[in-house]
């Protein structure tokens, strides 16, 4: 059956026959690498037409629909229109830092997508600390968001970018403690070995009420994480203009733009892989014909579907909820999420170690 | 040779920090939440407010001193650019100002239907408000929401009024011109298309958790202090004073319909949204008591082609969307009046904002601004 694991098994074993081990191998970086580019302009462009669709839809609008059939090359237009832009650097910033800062942020969200699997076998790197990478990697993104702030020398940015560090800091915890309840529940770190202990049932569906628990801590806290509303407060356009990337402009700005919707992708395919099981189909106990007729589906669309599921549900608050205050926001997070979840975590063990779960 | 840097650094106000070293931000005159060139500098303490201070003037087109050249007809469609969200009811205050120093009687039928207008207008300006103020703090599906029930009303002033914005519908003795046959049917069908959306309003904003937070206990300001700033209308009832023009020194036929002046005693910016919403549903019952008993008759008394104020002063005073809007008209007994003062809700109503602002965050004075429902050529004229 076509799918992406043979297509990639099939490059792999065609590079090692032709060519020396070496060069195969820098091949095949050279190949992920343009992989990943192109993944990233193509993640962008769906996204951010979707986030105007979907925002559309809800406010009785029709959004974009001149370029294109339904607008769909709305996105490649503001593109090229941003690449095309000059890229300006106001006086009295700090250059070097003002320059960096947006290739630090969208770097980060390129490797993050390393661990990250899109279907049955089709991933970069399956490294055996897998989520602890993804987390670890991800908090980098503040260091970039700060440093615009700093170094754009406007005060707005600065607020902004302390408001961010401040929110960014604070919900990895609680991301991270609804992570580790998946990692109690399966007993290992590794991306390929989670998503396989979810093949008679996802974990949201196995893990009794500490894994709901946990998946809407766990949503609440990645909304955070990647600045949206309502957790906005970066960039609260009604309060700081544009917060940290208030003057950014050109590609720079497109640079952020994108590492923003990026994010978004990745921390919905995290959600998707750790609590609805990945490219895992929908499978039930016993229902054979069932489960048969959901393997006919590839698993790239099950994977795809399932994280466009949840980035549709983070547009959703986007588009619903008003914006949170600065200390209602870091309240939520101290005195409600981060108590839950440890009470969480400690429940998830208690069942993991007692094989409560299915 | 001038540089613009030097002007900026020349500008003690808005550049040099305070002496003890506080952060001063500027919000204007061009920013997305003032709604306006309204110029606000705020002394921040990290993200607390310590002061802030309006700066006015950036929409000043000196339209008192314009109306002493204009004539009484005349001088009344200026003020539709004033607080242009409800120009009918500026018009209607300037119109009743004439009304009272030519001591012309108005035909019942020129008075509901100036009623009628007149709670289209404030319906349409709280709508906005809604949208915009739930901008302020966010949530940006709701103003297409209020728009989109805007538009009808609109619609409706523009078949009978011909402008959708400036209306310029009201003439001293009554009004321009006749309903639109259209009007009665129109305006019933937005009755029954609002209160159905009006519930809807609440549902997705009013009862929101999150917007209750940023609502509640923040922006607060006494009775006391908010007779002593001189506030009035929505965000006056919202720290329980008394202050509506319409029950306290009724006109028109204010006096024959039924609705409550409401009043809450909250005096934060929770208290002054819950003033505007259910202000929503009174005029919506005042519309739809007066639609259906129209009363025949003249649309406009007769008046002379040129009205000549006697000598003397007259003051009118009528509640706009945003408060009591007075007119003060200095007559020398010519074609033109000698000295004219408008007195605008919005001024005064800005001038509790540091009061309300200070120890408070920065998203909680936008909100606060959102809750005064500001309109920053109102206040600079």
């Amino acid at each position: 059956m076509w799918s992406f694991e043979n297509i990639s098994h099939s490059i792999d074993t065609w590079l090692y026959d032709t060519f020396n081990p070496t060069t195969a191998m820098l091949l095949e970086f050279l190949i992920i690498a343009i992989c990943i580019i192109g993944l990233f302009a193509i993640l962008g462009l769906v996204l951010i037409l979707m986030e105007r669709k979907v925002s559309a839809w809800m406010q009785i609008r029709l959004g974009p629909n001149r370029v294109g059939p339904g607008g769909m090359f709305q996105t490649v237009a503001d593109t090229l229109k941003l690449i095309v832009k000059e890229g300006m650097t106001p006086n009295n910033v700090d250059r070097f830092l003002f320059n960096l800062a947006p290739f630090i942020v969208m770097i980060v969200s390129m490797v993050v997508l390393a661990p990250i699997m899109f279907a049955k076998n089709f991933q970069i790197w399956d490294i055996n600390i897998g989520v602890l990478f993804i987390t670890a990697v991800s908090s980098v993104s503040v260091i970039g968001i700060l440093m615009a702030g700093w170094a754009s020398n406007n005060k707005y940015s600065l607020l902004g970018a302390m408001r961010s560090g401040a929110q960014i800091v604070s919900y990895e915890l609680s991301a991270g403690l609804s992570i580790l309840a998946i990692v109690v529940l399966t007993g290992s770190l590794k991306i390929s070995d989670i998503i396989n202990s979810q093949e008679n049932g996802w974990w949201i569906f196995k893990g009794h009420v500490p894994a709901i628990i946990a998946f809407v801590i766990f949503i609440i806290a990645v909304t955070a994480e990647t600045n949206r509303a309502p957790f906005d407060l970066a960039e609260a356009e009604s309060e700081l203009t544009a917060g940290f990337h208030t003057e950014y402009s050109g590609m720079k700005f497109a640079l952020f733009f994108l590492a923003e919707y990026v994010n978004v992708f990745i921390v919905c395919a995290i959600g998707a892989t750790l609590f609805l099981g990945g490219w895992m189909p929908l499978h039930f106990g016993t229902a054979n014909k069932f489960n048969e007729v959901m393997d006919y589906i590839p698993s790239s669309i099950w994977f795809f579907g399932k994280t466009f599921f949840l980035i549709f549900i983070i547009m959703w608050f986007r588009w619903t909820f008003p914006r949170l205050r600065i200390d209602q926001l870091l309240n939520l997070e101290w005195k409600y999420l981060l108590p839950i979840s440890m009470f969480n975590l400690l429940l998830v063990t208690v069942i993991a170690i007692l094989k409560w779960h299915f | 040779m001038y540089r613009e840097t030097q002007i900026v650094s020349d500008n003690s106000l808005t550049t040099a920090p305070d002496v003890d070293g506080d952060l001063v931000i500027n919000v204007g005159p061009q920013h997305p939440a003032t709604h306006g060139v309204l110029h606000l500098i705020i002394t921040l303490n990290g993200e607390t407010i310590k002061k802030v201070d309006p700066h006015l003037g950036y929409i000043h087109r000196s339209i008192e001193k314009m109306c002493e050249s204009l004539s009484y007809r005349q001088f009344i469609y200026v003020t539709s650019r004033m607080d242009y969200l409800s120009s009918h009811i500026n018009n209607h205050g300037c119109a009743m100002c004439v009304e009272k120093g030519l001591q012309i009687e108005v035909p019942p039928r020129a008075q509901v239907i100036r009623v009628l207008m007149d709670e289209l207008t404030r319906l349409a300006s709280h709508q906005l408000w809604w949208g915009a103020m739930t901008m302020d703090v966010g949530a940006l599906t709701p103003f297409f929401h209020a728009f989109r029930e805007r538009e009808m009303i609109n619609d409706i002033m523009e078949e009978t009024c011909g402008a959708r914005l400036t209306m310029n519908y009201m003439v001293p003795g009554g009004v321009m011109v006749d309903i639109h046959p259209n009007f009665q049917r129109k305006v019933k069908e937005f009755i029954t298309h609002f209160k159905n959306k009006i519930d809807e309003y609440d549902e997705l904003v009013t009862g929101n958790v999150i917007f209750q937070n940023r609502m509640k206990r923040v922006g607060y300001i006494s009775k006391e202090d908010a007779i002593s700033y001189g506030m009035t209308g929505p965000s006056a009832r919202g720290s329980g004073v008394q202050c509506d023009i319409r029950k306290l020194y009724p006109y028109e036929v204010y006096n024959k319909v039924k609705f409550d002046e409401i009043i809450e005693t909250g005096g934060d910016s929770f208290a002054r949204y819950i003033v505007r919403m259910k202000e929503m549903r009174q005029s919506l019952s005042i519309v739809e008591q007066l639609i259906d008993n129209i009363p025949d008759g003249d649309f406009q008394a007769k008046t002379k082609a040129v009205l000549k104020l006697p000598k003397g002063e007259f003051y009118s005073r009528i509640e706009t969307a945003r408060g009591e809007f007075g007119v003060y008209i200095v007559s020398e007994g010519g074609t033109t009046p000698y000295r004219i003062k408008f007195r605008s809700p919005g001024f005064s109503n800005l001038c509790a904002l540091d009061h309300m602002a200070r120890g408070g965050k920065i998203g909680d004075l936008i909100a606060m601004m959102g809750t005064l429902d500001l309109v920053i050529p109102d206040i600079d004229r």
